[in-house]
């Protein structure tokens, strides 16, 4: 039982990472991203292969997934951030669907069937295998996803992400590159979700393509939305219950996806603010668009 | 020459917003440019500063060529600029709003800022004891932590100057900045944009009110229908028949001016 439960709470602080990182995505770039499990899955890969085919230590081929996911992110958004705003969604989906082409075709990342016997990871004298260590590893890496959040919203750094936020071209009078900052938020929160990639792959020790597709990126954003887009704790939050409750309603497993759906559906008409936010966000998505067309 | 707008036109799809226009400022003058409502001179600031791009002409500060760079790029050439509907930063503290003006001065990339080293808490520490300054400056000490849109009119148009100066330009453009304000807050306006150039900014500066331009302005440039219509000393402006005939309309409100 003990053990169930630990499994559960690790999924639980994977989730939280993804709901994290998007959420920075929605709150600073503006924008909704239907592709982050793509990010998740290519952190997953590049940390399993590394380290079935290099027998690199996990503590090595962890931050590689992060840098590989990032650079991936980096070579997304440079494109479509720089010059329109309003195509992240649609080549976020196409990404996705294209990631996930390659890696059922490719022959290295095993196709259909994945990868299997991923090594957990090593570390003199820990035991990996046992599931409360790797809570706390994943723990950790939960902790500095947080602290890195924290860091950047009270920094200077945080302030030009508000003010692009609050008025894009204001902020851009005001000196500030808005379009490398954009770029620079996606890049991270894609490094972040390779990390949680690596950290999913090492756990279960075998992945296939299908944790990493659309199904998985429309449940990170439903718990982005449910926890209320733009907050922090609500994102914590909202990975938290949508990875509990299916557990309580395993019976209808069939019915998840139509549950997802419709739960995203009712919370945009009744709360949009989610549980936790503050509806600031949602409105500034609505006013900022009303100001950019008034011009001047 | 310190500003030289060369030939400028701007046209949105038939409309010719701005016709061929030139015209120069000095450096550490103040000069304003005037015209009735429509004439082009809000566009001819959103071309300066980057917001639009001209359709044609040029736009030299200090020699250098800007027309068509991105604004955060001619804002670190020293240009800051104040809107004519006040665009403060509404989510954040009247502190904050200033603190944003002060970005392109604050050192460090994401890794420093995230490592939180101690030379970025020094900076942000003088960047903040800066910007009380220029909030005293304005007259807005005793409010900084109020949120930027809980500020009455005449002080969300100070909190515009306060963060446009924290660029510390060398031209500051600002856009009616008497609109809305009463009697006494022009006044005490009148005596901030006398001591913003004391500080050796130029200013440019659009405004309505012809009595704040005529006394503070050292040169003026008229605007009409897109168009400069003349352009010199305020004695010589105000005698100007041809602008007293197309920007007040009739000749009995010469006196007005
Ligand atoms: N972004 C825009 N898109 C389309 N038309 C515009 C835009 N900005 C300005 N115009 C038009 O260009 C003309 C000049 O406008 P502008 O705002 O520059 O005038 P102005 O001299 O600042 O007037 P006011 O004294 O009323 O502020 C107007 O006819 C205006 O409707
Ligand atoms: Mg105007």
């Amino acid at each position: 039982m003990t053990e169930y439960f630990l499994h559960i709470a690790i999924i639980s602080a994977l989730h939280i990472i993804l709901a994290l990182s998007l959420n920075l995505i929605i709150g600073y770039c503006g924008q909704v991203s239907l592709g982050h499990a793509a990010f998740y899955g290519l952190g997953a890969y590049t940390s399993a292969l590394a380290a079935i085919h290099w027998q690199a230590s996990f503590f090595l081929t962890l931050p590689l997934a992060g840098v590989v996911a990032a650079l991936f992110g980096l070579g997304l958004g440079i494109p479509t951030l720089r010059l329109r705003d309003d195509y992240l969604a649609i080549v976020t989906l196409g990404f996705g669907i294209i990631v996930d082409l390659i890696l059922l075709n490719l022959e290295v990342t095993g196709g259909p069937d994945g990868l299997v016997r991923i090594p957990p990871p090593q570390l003199a004298g820990v035991d990996f295998r046992n599931k409360f260590m790797y809570l706390l590893l994943v723990a950790l890496v939960v902790a500095f996803t947080l602290g890195l959040i924290y860091r950047l919203v009270h920094s200077r750094h945080g302030r030009a992400l508000k003010a692009i936020r609050d008025h894009e071209m204001t902020a851009r009078v005001m000196g500030i590159n808005a379009a490398a900052y954009k770029i620079s938020i996606f890049t991270l929160a894609a490094g972040l979700a390779g990390l949680a990639g690596a950290l999913y792959a090492h756990y279960i020790t075998f992945i296939n393509p299908e944790s990493f597709g659309l199904h998985t990126s429309i449940l990170v954003l439903t718990m982005v939305v449910l926890g209320g887009m733009g907050s922090i704790l609500g994102s914590v939050v909202g990975a938290g219950v949508l990875t509990i409750l299916p557990e309580l309603f395993r019976r209808f497993a069939d019915y998840q996806d139509l549950a997802y759906g419709a739960m995203l559906i009712a919370l945009l008409i009744w709360r949009p603010q989610g549980l936790l936010g503050t509806g600031k966000i949602s409105q500034k998505f609505s006013l900022a668009k009303n100001r950019a067309k008034k011009g001047n | 020459m310190f500003l030289e707008i060369d030939q400028l036109s701007k046209s949105f799809g038939g409309l010719q917003a701005l016709d061929r226009v030139s015209f120069q400022v000095q450096m550490g003058a103040i000069q304003a440019l005037i015209g009735p409502n429509g004439a082009g001179k809000t566009t001819c600031f959103n071309l300066i500063s980057g917001v639009l791009p001209p359709s044609a002409g040029s736009i030299r500060l200090l020699g250098r060529e800007i027309s068509g760079l991105p604004p955060h790029q001619i804002a670190r050439l020293g240009l800051a600029r104040t809107f004519q509907n006040i665009q403060l930063f509404g989510g954040m503290t009247v502190l904050e709003n200033v603190l944003v003006g002060q970005h392109i001065h604050l050192h460090g990339n994401l890794l420093a800022t995230l490592l939180n080293l101690p030379a970025i808490r020094r900076q942000e520490r003088r960047s903040i004891a800066y910007v009380r300054e220029l909030l005293d400056f304005v007259g807005l000490a005793d409010k900084e932590s109020w949120s930027a849109d809980s500020l009455a009119y005449g002080e969300q148009r100070r909190l515009e100057i306060a963060r446009a100066l924290a660029l510390q330009p060398r031209l500051l453009l600002l856009d009616e900045p008497a609109a809305g304000m009463n009697p006494r807050e022009t006044e005490d306006l009148m005596a901030l944009i006398a001591s913003i150039q004391e500080r050796d900014i130029t200013v440019l500066l659009i405004e309505h009110d012809m009595n704040l331009v005529m006394n503070i302005s050292k040169s003026i440039v008229v605007f009409d229908q897109g168009r400069v219509i003349a352009q010199g000393p305020p004695r010589a402006i105000r005698q100007n028949p041809q602008v007293i005939e197309a920007y007040l309309g009739k000749e009995e409100d010469a006196d007005d001016v």
